[in-house]
Parts: structure tokens; C-alpha cells; sequence
């Protein structure tokens, strides 16, 4: 496919108008009566047409709830939330559930991290594709289910019709989570969230899947947030990336700059920790010592100050605020050196 | 699948057979005897030991079996001892079969039809009123036994207020045409409407009261299987892609929560039975259950032999019915 539509897709301009764009994000949870829980603590990015986004960090720092907030997918009792998501002109936060439900599946779509309980285990793998065009396009089961062998043979899915009437326990963890990419790119979406969607599968599965989630990304214009713990997923895919920590974002760049420069040592620690290859036998990795149970609260300090090399003593009295825009930016007072 | 299912039948032959011994040892171990029923007061000696004799029961316990079974396995499974000559035992079975049929059906309907759609009814609603009352009301559903709510139900529809009959299947005085004897459907299939109306009529006390614990049992199952199936990743999945609310309570919810509820449905059968004794007592309704409680008075051995062996050949055939429909529905099984 070499249309207009694809360059535009290879080269993102940056100063397109956002697809989506997230801001100042508030999830808290807790019933009355309880101590509330800020899960997402002001988040804000933007989405560019074409563009593949990641939101980076620990388990708990609030990737998922930042995903399903935006779907309109959190549970219905238990949380507020607050902040806006402006997507093509309209805040999806204020939308009714019943609008919000014709704009899933259809112009946002979701994948999810476990492909095998995220398929429904009684339904073929057919009507679980078909189904969304049943819904957003008007398509009888007839109609969509070509459709459906075509979708699936597009995501690699080899024998895309005996496929069709298999159920998800007759598939391979790396089959299902292409079924799942299917299903989710059946009608063409111009936003797709993956939230670790290859945390559940082998190494070398992974690889494939990151592999085809680019190349579909690129062939479609499909916008990506891409969801991970794993800095090393975001190396080979993300133009921008976010790194989140307690509920924030505390740095924000390109992928190389972000890769070659790190300046948050939130971010260092994180490299530090993915496994590489060439490292000696033995050598054990640096994993970020403490854990998010040690954070302290944003209100009155770095929520990384307890588990921070570089921490002053202004980190736990005083919050760091964003320095930066929506492209490149940065909470920290005392961040990595240049010349580290 | 068809080794499945052979292999399921030879277990319950085998259950059958082992369950026979049982039942065989056990009502000979009881006090009293056919001997003692038949004659009462006037059980001299020798009269006793005549009729023991013509029964058979003077032989050893194995040999009794063996003789039992040798013509069981012909079809012959002794006569009522009860009168004698009795009746044929299996016919008794066959004459009371439709009344429990009937009864055990309608109560089943009931149990279904308010246990699913009000068990995921309060696990949507869970922590509301609605799913509060029902919970409670479930919960006295199983602690309250049958022929207290059978009594309660017939005290106050039938005896105060006047809605319903006190007892029995039909009205005396209708001539209704007999077909399969189960007397609704006969007049369904004569176009006898009166009959036919005149039986429903009859079988909602009784149903309702063998209802009670079934239903109770089903409501929590599907409202506790629902809860677990509305957190199933794939029902996040299901929203993710902006399905109706419809497509994902019918095709994403009910369809995997109704599973367990199937299983449950077929360990019922066994409340059913043993419901529909006290049941149809309270009732006065000629059914198994109620063949059941006089043969056991009279300590009529064939044909509580008979029955038991019966009822629990029914258990088991319904269970393995279960089962295949439990394979059909999930693919997992079906297709492994
Ligand atoms: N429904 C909920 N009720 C209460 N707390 C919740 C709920 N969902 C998430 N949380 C909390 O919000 C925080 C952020 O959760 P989230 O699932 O977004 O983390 P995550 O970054 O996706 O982590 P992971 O890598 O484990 O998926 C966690 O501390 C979690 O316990
Ligand atoms: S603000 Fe202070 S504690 Fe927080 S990351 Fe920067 S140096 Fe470390
Ligand atoms: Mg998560």
C-alpha cells in the first residue's frame, strides 16, 4: 500500500492536530469512607495521527487505568475521574456510555495482555471477529465472515477459514493474540490502545507480534498507544515516549533522545533493568531497588525521592513540576547529567 | 463422544448394580419385615415361617439376591407384597411414574425460569434491594423443608382462600381421556382444555413447594457464576469493542455463566426426587414418592426395590444427559 494516506502514516508531522489528547488525567479510587487512592495523578500527552506513543513504567504506576479511562471502561461504581481526552474534536470522558459504545470498537480500538482469558472461551474465533463489524458496519454474519478469514490472514494467521470455526483453547498464545489484533483492527480504527499485549507470551513470540502491530500500524495510519513495563518493547516502536511513575508522567521525549539521554533517573533505572544480551554471565542486573510501596505522596514530594540515587533534600519536601511540553519534558530537580 | 457416553453407561450399570446390593441388604436389615406387616397380630409361628417361606426370605441373604436378580435381569422384579397376590412391582413403578414425571417437570420449569433470570438479574444489581431480597429469599428457599412449604402453600391457597384444589391430580368427576398420563398433556393432546386446565390447576401448589429448594440453589449458582463471568477479561474485551449491551449479556455473559447452572441443574434431579416424596404426600398425589412412603410402611421389598433402583437409575441417566449437554455447549470439552 503506497497511498498518500501510508507516507503521511511513515513520517508523522508533529504539528498535525492531535488525534487524541489527554489532559491533566485524575483516577482515584475508594468508596466513601475511604482513604482514596490516586491511581492516575494528572496525566496529560498527545496522540498524533500515524503516531505510536508509549506510556512506560512499573507495575501499579497506572498504565491500565490511564487505557481504560479513556476507553470509558473502568468499573462503573468506585472511581471518579477527572481531566478531559479530546478525541477528532470531542472530550470522551463527557460522552454518554451509549456514545461511547458506538465509538469502541470502531474508531478506538483495544488489545489486551492476556490474549487467552481476554477471548471469549465458548464463542469461535470467527464470531468474535465478525461480530464487530456486525455492529459498527451494518454487516450480516454472512457478509463479515469473508471478511473475517481476510482480517485474520492479514495478521498472520495461517489457514485463516478452517481457523474461522476454531475456538481460542484450539490456538496458540501468539495465534490469539493476533485473533485479538484482528478483532480490533476489523473496522479500521484511527486509534489503537495495546496494553501489554505481548507481557503473556514467549520471547520469541513477542518479537513476531511487535513486529506485525509496526508493520499494520504503518500500513493502516493507525494511531498506537503502546502499553508496557518493558522499555525494551518501546525501543523498537514508539516515536514518543512517556515514563510514568505513581500515577504521573515524569519524563517525556522521542525514543532516541529518551534511549541515548535519559535525564530522569526513574527513566536510567528502568534501562538499566532490561536484560540485554551481551551483558557477561553473572552479571546480575540493577534493578530499581525499593519498590512503589515506598512512594511518597506528589502533594509534598518526588513520589520517587525513598528509591532515588540522585534524591536532595528538596525532593521530599517540595513536588517537582513539569518542565517541558507535549513533546519533550521533564519532573525532576536534580536529573541525570548530560554526560552520564 | 460416543466413547464417552458408552463408557459413562457401563459406569452406571456398574453403580446400579453395586447400589442394588445395597438397597437389598439394607431394607433386610430393618426391623420389621414384609412377614410381620402382612400378618400383624395374628403372626402365630408357623404362619409366619409358611409365608416366609413362600416369599422366599427364609434363604441366606446371597441367595435371595442372586434368585432376585436371575429374574430381574428377565424382567420380573417380584410382586407387592403388600396384598397378596400383589400386583406386579415394575407395574406399580410404570402406573406412578407419569404423576412424579409431571410434578418433578413443572417444579424444574418453575425452579429454571425464576432461578436464571433472577440470579443474573441480583448479580447486576449486586448489593441493591433487589439482590438482598432475593439472596435472603433464597436462602430460606433451602433452609425451609418441602412439606412445610407444601402444608404452608396448602393452608393458605388452597384451604383459606379458596384459589387452587387441596389435593390430588384432577378433579373427581372428570372423565379426562388417558394418553401418556401425564394429565396435562393428555388434555393438550385430546383438545380436553377443561382436563387439561383442571390438572395445571392441581399442580402448581405441589410444584411450587418441590420448587422452592431447586430454585434456590439456582439462583445463587447462576448469580455467583454470573459475578465471576462479569469479570472475565473477555467481557472487558466484548466492551472494548462496542458491542450492544445485548450481544454481551446473551452471547458473552449467559453463554459462559449458564455452564456450572447446567451442572446444578442436573444434581437437582436429586432433590427433586426426594422432594416429591413429601410432596406428593402432602398432596395426595399417587406418584412415586408417595408409592415410596407405603411400600416403606409395608415394608413391601420388590417394589421399594423397585423404586429405589429406579429413582436412582433416573439420577443417574439424567446426570449423563447433563453431562453430553455439558460437552455440547462448551467447546472446550467438545472439542479437546
Ligand atoms: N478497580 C480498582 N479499584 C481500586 N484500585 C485499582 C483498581 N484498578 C486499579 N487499581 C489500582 O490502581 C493502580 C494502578 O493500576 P494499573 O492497573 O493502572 O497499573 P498498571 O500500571 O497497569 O500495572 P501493571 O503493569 O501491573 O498492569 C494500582 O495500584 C491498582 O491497585
Ligand atoms: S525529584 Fe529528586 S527524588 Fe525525584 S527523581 Fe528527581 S532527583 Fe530523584
Ligand atoms: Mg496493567
Amino acid at each position: 500500500m503506497s497511498t498518500p494516506m501510508s507516507t503521511h502514516a511513515v513520517h508523522p508531522v508533529h504539528s498535525s492536530e492531535p488525534l487524541l489528547s489527554v489532559r491533566d488525567l485524575r483516577v482515584t479510587f475508594g468508596r466513601r469512607g475511604e482513604q482514596p487512592f490516586k491511581a492516575v495523578d494528572g496525566i496529560s500527552f498527545d496522540v498524533r495521527p500515524g503516531q505510536t506513543v508509549g506510556l512506560v513504567g512499573e507495575s501499579g504506576c497506572g498504565k491500565s487505568v490511564t487505557s481504560l479511562a479513556i476507553m470509558g471502561l473502568l468499573p462503573t461504581r468506585g472511581n471518579t475521574v477527572e481531566g478531559s481526552a479530546v478525541f477528532d474534536g470531542e472530550d470522551l470522558l463527557r460522552l454518554s456510555p451509549g456514545q461511547m459504545r458506538d465509538r469502541r470498537g470502531r474508531e478506538i480500538a483495544m488489545i489486551f495482555q492476556d490474549p487467552l482469558s481476554s477471548l471469549n472461551p465458548v464463542v469461535q474465533i470467527g464470531r468474535q471477529v465478525t461480530e464487530v463489524m456486525e455492529r459498527h458496519q451494518g454487516l450480516s454474519r454472512k457478509e463479515a465472515m469473508p471478511k473475517a478469514a481476510e482480517l485474520l490472514e492479514r495478521v498472520g494467521i495461517p489457514d485463516p477459514k478452517a481457523r474461522l470455526v476454531n475456538y481460542p483453547h484450539q490456538l496458540s498464545g501468539g495465534m490469539r493474540q493476533r485473533a485479538l489484533i484482528a478483532m480490533a483492527l476489523a473496522c479500521k480504527p484511527r486509534l489503537l490502545i495495546a496494553d501489554e499485549p505481548t507481557t503473556a507470551l514467549d520471547v520469541t513470540i513477542q518479537a513476531q507480534i511487535l513486529a506485525l502491530l509496526k508493520e499494520l500500524v504503518v500500513e493502516t495510519g493507525t494511531a498506537l498507544v503502546m502499553i508496557t513495563h518493558d522499555l525494551g518493547v518501546v525501543a523498537g516502536l514508539c516515536d514518543e515516549v512517556n515514563v510514568l511513575y505513581g500515577g504521573r508522567i515524569v519524563e517525556r521525549g522521542d525514543r532516541h533522545t529518551l534511549f541515548s539521554r535519559p535525564r530522569h533517573p526513574y527513566t536510567v533505572g528502568l534501562l538499566n533493568s532490561i536484560p540485554r544480551l551481551d551483558a557477561p554471565r553473572g552479571e546480575a542486573l540493577s534493578p530499581i531497588p525499593g519498590s512503589v510501596a515506598d512512594n511518597l505522596p506528589w502533594d509534598s514530594a518526588c513520589a520517587f525521592a525513598p528509591r532515588c540515587p540522585n534524591a536532595l533534600d528538596v525532593c521530599v519536601q517540595q513536588t517537582p513540576e513539569w518542565e517541558g511540553d507535549d513533546v519533550v519534558g521533564l519532573r525532576c530537580f536534580n536529573p541525570m547529567g548530560v554526560s552520564r | 463422544m460416543l466413547r464417552f457416553v458408552l463408557r459413562r453407561l457401563i459406569q452406571m450399570v456398574g453403580v446400579v448394580l453395586v447400589l442394588s446390593v445395597l438397597v437389598f441388604v439394607w431394607l433386610r436389615s430393618l426391623p420389621g419385615g414384609p412377614v410381620s406387616a402382612l400378618l400383624g397380630e395374628r403372626g402365630t409361628p408357623e404362619r409366619r415361617a409358611a409365608l416366609e417361606k413362600a416369599l422366599g426370605l427364609d434363604q441366606p441373604l446371597p441367595v435371595q439376591y442372586l434368585r432376585y436378580m436371575e429374574r430381574a435381569v428377565q424382567g420380573d422384579f417380584g410382586v407387592s407384597t403388600k396384598v397378596l397376590p400383589g400386583e406386579d412391582a415394575l407395574d406399580i413403578f410404570f402406573a406412578r411414574l407419569p404423576a412424579t414425571i409431571e410434578l418433578s417437570f413443572f417444579a424444574l420449569v418453575i425452579a429454571i425460569a425464576l432461578g436464571i433470570p433472577l440470579g443474573y438479574l441480583a448479580a447486576r444489581r449486586k448489593g441493591t434491594p433487589l439482590d438482598t431480597t432475593t439472596v435472603i429469599f433464597s436462602l430460606v428457599g433451602v433452609a425451609v423443608p418441602v412439606f412445610f412449604t407444601g402444608f404452608l402453600l396448602k393452608y393458605f391457597f388452597a384451604v383459606e382462600w379458596n384459589l387452587l384444589p387441596v389435593s390430588g391430580r384432577q378433579s373427581t368427576g372428570l372423565d379426562a381421556t388417558r394418553v401418556t398420563g401425564l394429565f396435562v398433556l393428555d388434555g393438550i393432546l385430546t383438545r380436553e382444555w377443561d382436563a387439561a386446565w383442571d390438572a395445571l390447576k392441581h399442580l402448581v401448589l405441589p410444584a411450587v413447594a418441590l420448587a422452592t429448594i431447586p430454585f434456590a440453589v439456582i439462583f445463587r449458582i447462576t448469580r455467583a457464576s454470573v459475578l465471576d463471568v462479569l469479570d472475565e477479561d473477555y467481557v472487558r474485551t466484548a466492551e472494548a469493542k462496542g458491542l450492544t449491551a445485548q450481544v454481551i449479556r446473551g452471547r458473552h455473559v449467559l453463554r459462559n455463566a449458564i455452564l456450572p447452572v447446567v451442572t446444578t441443574v442436573g444434581l437437582q434431579v436429586g432433590a427433586l426426587l426426594s422432594g416429591a416424596v413429601l410432596t406428593e404426600t402432602v398432596f395426595s398425589i399417587r406418584g412415586i414418592g408417595d408409592a415410596l412412603a407405603t411400600a416403606f410402611r409395608d415394608k413391601d421389598y420388590p417394589v421399594l426395590q423397585v423404586l429405589i433402583i429406579a429413582a436412582a437409575a433416573i439420577y443417574v441417566l439424567v446426570n449423563l444427559l447433563v453431562d453430553i449437554a455439558y460437552a455440547v455447549i462448551d467447546p472446550r470439552i467438545r472439542t479437546r
